[in-house]
């Protein structure tokens, strides 16, 4: 029953083969019985769990169930959840019971979704190997000695262990499709403002994006029509009518034009994830599609506009954790400044330390123009880059990532080297496109993701261009082994 | 060394919404601490900025009201400092792109000329909350209530040079938000507070002196004896060998003096940038267009007007405009009586003003409304009543004893125009008072008077005064 | 420009209110100076006259109603506070 699809487990569910309890039950006790292995789950809520595991099988007797009605899914732990702990993975937040939903959780819920638990991520959603957690790193179950990748680790450890079948992720500069390259699932950021943001604790506003992550394309298509909308408490979320993502899955990939960018080919790929990709594309051009190569010239410069904009934005965004109205309060503050210094010290990590005072220092006076402005103009190139590609292409592919998944700590020490991990997968957030990554082979044991980019609100083309290869593939359901 | 003062004010007005500038939580003054406080105001993790529409249409509202350019593309940016009762550790307010840029405002000087007051810019911020001093074991309360009430922030060109013209500034800026109903003005609640900034340089020279900036003054009175403090203050310093530091200084009232706010002081560096959080606030001339339309009549065209069509005086006109209620009531009782504007001016800036003040109550809730008192300016007019019987009607009036005839009938208060029966009060007077009636008639003049007033108290006041003096006159000659 | 030094960070830890265990202020020193290094290479492009970008979509700012739409959950929000009295959140004393 774990090893079914969302597709898979709602038709079961309309059939009657099961009943959502009974899966609810039968994946908590996977979760119970691996979770300690991987650490993919921060919070697990068992017992709401149950209760709208039975609501759902009520819903369904009603004749009231829509396609999600019953489905397990798990939460990335940045997503607010009412009465339930939001920790953002940092002990800043570690008591931190939030008094509402998250827009995307109140979607979901109303959809009838059933929440097993939070998934464990990088600290304020801050890293590319959830290592920065305060609840420790996530494993990754291809390999246990592999980072999971970050920062939305949990959630793609989990559908990789099939734990989970669906969960949702943030997306900021990878953190969707980065993890689940590494962790051979299918994930989505979708275009800037097609998901709210509301509730969804914010790391840089203009950059943050909520999507889903699951083992198809398919299942990104069901969890995204009910995640996408507009929402009047959300200003960046954008009024637009939803399409109907899995009646778009089917259509023919013959014409299809793909950018193959030179740039995402180049020095500092790995050699087998290369291959990998390659043979993907090739696949697509049995599928009828034309790959031709086309250029992004200003892509070696979306790495350091990025470490401008998303520190400057969060560096702002997090000075609310301040120990007075939630969060950590250090120990008998001697004056205003020992309890914001300390409380604030004692509760962040070190990643999101550096990137506050990098945020910080960016934006102080003398140094605005020479690092902000500059960062907003260089994204205004990267943007016109990808624009003017899209004048010639209907999708954009490359690597996802440049390598497989690395080993725990191994880059742990370097916040540089960790940075250049996201060097494919940046540009999309500074420009506020829609991204796709789905697995496509392996590197060794590890798995290598193949990123897809869209032109704006092109989800619906990214999901069917993922969907047709994994018709014809088999990638997407390989179990890693003990799972 | 002959100086001079420099001053710019920066308006804090407090827009008068129902909600509050980026969430739906109420703005009403006064409630039990931190009820007011929504998440948003909380600052909760994850919350989302939306903007009020109410609150842009009044910062255009006041844009077109001084004549200013209303920028059709304004930007939220983000100023960032910690301090508790700034829940998110940054204000959302308009810096580089301000909503309304480059007006300008007249105000009356003491002399009877007018200066023209530049305003360099008015944008929309945040207020933030308060934070409560009284002693919580040691520690101080925080209360959220005021925080994300809607702000105007209006910043004046250093044109002002005296602290009686900055009063004058700060009152007609006042008047004009109270008129455009965009501020209710309350003072003692902080809906109408300001900043000044004030330096002192010697007359002649084109360089502005180092200015201190003198917070959170919210009564016209601190307004002027905080500047008047501190241009002494700093004038003393200069004389003396000293010089001013840039610095910020808050008044006491108690003290009547203004003083270094430490600690505050070390460099701000307030990271300004655009709030990820919201777009650009861009405007069409459909948006700008609607507002204008809802411009009232201005305090200055309906002065003017009011001195052309009332055929008022100047400080008759200013004394009648000064809020749109009392100009509304006035109008009213002119057009109830069907005329005699000086009259009701009169009445309305007189007995009228001086029993609201006395009773401190709002025109909205007078006792005596305007067709009432066109109903007693019409017995003053057709005689019925003299001008002093009638503030005893008045006052019957605004104790509720009913409308002015009715008071009159009761009150048994008609004139007496009747020759004859005025005659015979004078003789009965004349009667009474023989050795007055001697010394008068012996060529003492002054004793007129007294006769005037034992007849007017033997007819208790109800004797046609001009009547009284014509007979008088006649019959004390013998 | 040169790289950043532990006086710096600590300039930049204050007015971020991060407290900085003195220990740990060299390897920041680095980290941040090394951070700067990477984006600096921003320089290498001549961006004049580019219009900066704010936010990925170019739309404009929505305005809501003036509607009050929120009611008072004091309680619920003070339940997570780490200290209230009466209604307050409490703070070390603020000087003013």
């Amino acid at each position: 029953m774990h090893d079914k699809t969302i597709a898979q487990i709602s038709a079961g569910l309309a059939a009657g083969e099961f009943s959502s309890e009974e899966l609810t039950r039968a994946l908590l006790e996977r979760v119970e019985q691996f979770n300690p292995q991987l650490n993919a789950f921060i919070t697990i809520t068992a017992g709401s769990a149950l209760a709208q595991a039975r609501a759902a099988d009520r819903r369904r007797q009603q004749g009231e169930a829509v396609p999600l009605t019953g489905i397990p899914i798990a939460h990335k732990d940045i997503f607010c959840t009412d009465g339930i702990r939001t920790s953002c993975g940092s002990r800043m937040l570690d008591r931190f019971i939030a008094p509402y939903n998250a827009t995307v959780v109140e979607k979901l819920n109303a959809a009838g979704t059933v929440m097993l638990g939070k998934t464990n991520m990088d600290e304020f959603a801050m890293g590319s190997s959830n290592e920065t957690s305060f609840y420790g790193p996530v494993r990754n179950p291809w390999d246990l000695d592999a980072v999971p990748g970050g920062s939305s680790g949990g959630s793609a450890a989990a559908v990789a262990a099939r734990l989970t079948p669906g969960a949702t992720g943030t997306d900021t500069g990878g953190s969707i499709r980065q993890p689940a390259a590494l962790c051979g699932i299918t994930g989505l950021k979708p275009t800037y403002g097609r998901v709210s943001r509301w509730g969804m604790i914010a790391y840089a506003s203009s950059l943050d994006q909520g999507g889903p992550m699951a083992r198809t394309a398919e299942d990104c298509a069901l969890l995204l029509g009910a995640m996408a909308g507009f929402d009047p408490r959300d200003s960046t979320c954008v009024d637009r009518a939803v399409p109907d993502y899995v009646a778009a899955l089917n259509q023919p990939l013959a014409g299809l034009k793909i950018g193959l960018p030179k740039e995402y080919f180049g020095e500092g790929l790995d050699r087998q994830v290369a291959q990998a990709v390659e043979a993907a594309i090739a696949e697509y051009r049995k599928l009828g599609a034309e790959p031709v190569e086309i250029s992004l010239p200003n892509s070696q410069l979306a790495i350091p506009a990025y470490y401008v904009v998303a520190p400057a934005e969060c560096s702002s965004n997090l000075a609310r954790f301040d120990g007075v109205r939630y969060g950590h309060r250090c120990e008998n503050p001697k004056d205003l400044l020992d309890l914001y210094t300390r409380s604030r010290g004692e509760g962040f990590g070190a990643e999101v330390t550096r990137r506050i005072l990098v945020g910080t220092f960016a934006l102080s006076a003398g140094y605005y123009d020479a690092y902000y402005l500059k960062a907003q103009q260089i994204r205004r190139l990267i943007s016109d880059d990808f624009r003017r590609a899209f004048e010639q292409v209907d999708v954009i592919m490359g690597p996802t990532s440049p390598t497989a998944a690395f080993n725990l700590g191994e880059k742990a020490d370097d916040p540089i080297t960790m940075y250049l991990s996201d060097i494919y997968t940046i540009a999309v957030n500074l420009a506020g496109l829609p991204g796709l990554s789905l697995p496509v082979g392996f590197a060794g044991q590890r798995p290598v993701g193949l990123q897809l980019i869209g032109n704006y609100f092109a989800e619906d083309r990214l999901l069917n261009v993922a969907h047709r290869y994994q018709q014809v593939t088999d990638w997407h359901e390989r179990v890693p082994a003990g799972f | 060394m002959k100086w001079e003062t420099v001053i710019g004010l920066e308006i804090h007005a407090q827009l008068a919404t129902k909600s509050k500038i980026f969430s739906g939580a109420s703005t009403s003054y006064g409630v039990e601490p931190n009820t007011q406080a929504c998440a948003i105001d909380l600052g909760m993790p994850g919350v989302l900025p939306v903007l009020n529409r109410d609150v842009v249409r009044m910062a255009v509202m006041f844009g077109l009201a001084i004549g200013a350019e209303i920028a059709r593309r304004s930007v939220f940016a983000r100023k960032n400092y910690f301090y508790p009762d700034l829940p998110k550790g940054y204000q959302i307010s308009q810096y580089e792109l301000p909503i309304v840029q480059k007006g300008q405002t007249a105000i009356d000087l003491e002399d009877g000329s007018s200066k023209v007051v530049g305003i360099t810019r008015a944008h929309l911020e945040e207020d933030a909350g308060k934070s409560l001093h009284e002693d919580f074991q040691g520690q101080s309360g925080i209360d959220l209530n005021r925080a994300g009430t809607p702000l105007l922030e209006i910043v004046s060109e250093p044109d002002l040079r005296s602290a009686k013209e900055a009063v004058a500034y700060m009152k007609k800026l006042h008047q004009l938000v109270v008129y455009l109903g965009i501020c209710d003005g309350n003072m003692q609640e902080g809906s109408f507070r300001c900043d000044a900034n004030v330096s002192v340089r010697p007359k002649g020279d084109p360089k502005f002196g180092t200015r201190a900036e003198i917070k959170n003054l919210n009564s016209f009175r601190f307004v002027e004896r905080a500047i008047e403090f501190e241009i002494e203050r700093q004038i003393d310093l200069i004389e003396s060998g000293g010089t001013v530091v840039q610095e910020t200084r808050l008044y006491d009232p108690d003290k009547g003096e203004t003083r270094s706010m430490r600690g505050k002081e070390e460099a701000n560096d307030y990271r300004y940038f655009p709030d990820p959080d919201l777009l650009p606030l861009v405007l069409d001339e459909a948006f700008i267009n609607a507002a204008r339309t809802e411009l009232p009549e201005l305090p200055d065209a309906k002065k003017q007007r009011f001195m052309e069509q009332y055929g008022l005086s100047g400080y008759d006109a200013s004394v009648l405009t000064v809020s749109r209620d009392l100009a509304g009531y006035y109008e009213a009782t002119v057009a109830a009586l069907g005329g005699e504007p000086k009259l009701c001016a009169n009445w309305v800036m007189g007995d009228f003003s001086a029993f609201l003040n006395k009773d401190n109550r709002d025109i909205a809730d007078s006792p005596v409304d305007s067709v009432r008192l066109a109903g007693l300016l019409r017995r003053i007019e057709d005689r019925t009543i003299s001008g002093k019987i009638a503030k005893e009607v008045f006052e019957a009036m605004w104790a509720g004893e009913g409308d002015a005839d009715a008071i009159i009938e009761k009150r048994s208060l008609r004139q007496i125009t009747d020759t004859s029966a005025i005659e015979k009060v004078i003789d009965d007077v004349m009667a009474g008072n023989p050795d007055q009636l001697a010394q008068y008639r012996a060529g003492k003049d002054k004793l007129f008077g007294f006769f005037v007033g034992q007849v007017m108290k033997l007819s208790k006041g109800k004797a046609n005064p001009q009547q009284v003096n014509e007979l008088l006159m006649e019959k004390l000659k013998g | 420009m040169t790289p950043l030094g532990t006086a710096e960070v600590a300039k930049i830890a204050h007015l971020a209110r991060l407290a900085i265990r003195e220990e740990d202020a060299p390897a920041y020193a680095s980290n941040l100076s090394a951070i700067l290094e990477l984006v600096e290479q921003m320089n290498a492009v001549d961006t004049t006259g580019v219009t900066p970008m704010a936010h990925p979509l170019d739309m404009a700012q929505r305005l809501r109603p003036d509607e009050i739409s929120e009611t008072n959950y004091r309680d619920y929000f003070q339940a997570i506070a780490p200290r209230t009295e009466a209604g307050l959140y409490l703070v070390p004393k603020v000087i003013e």
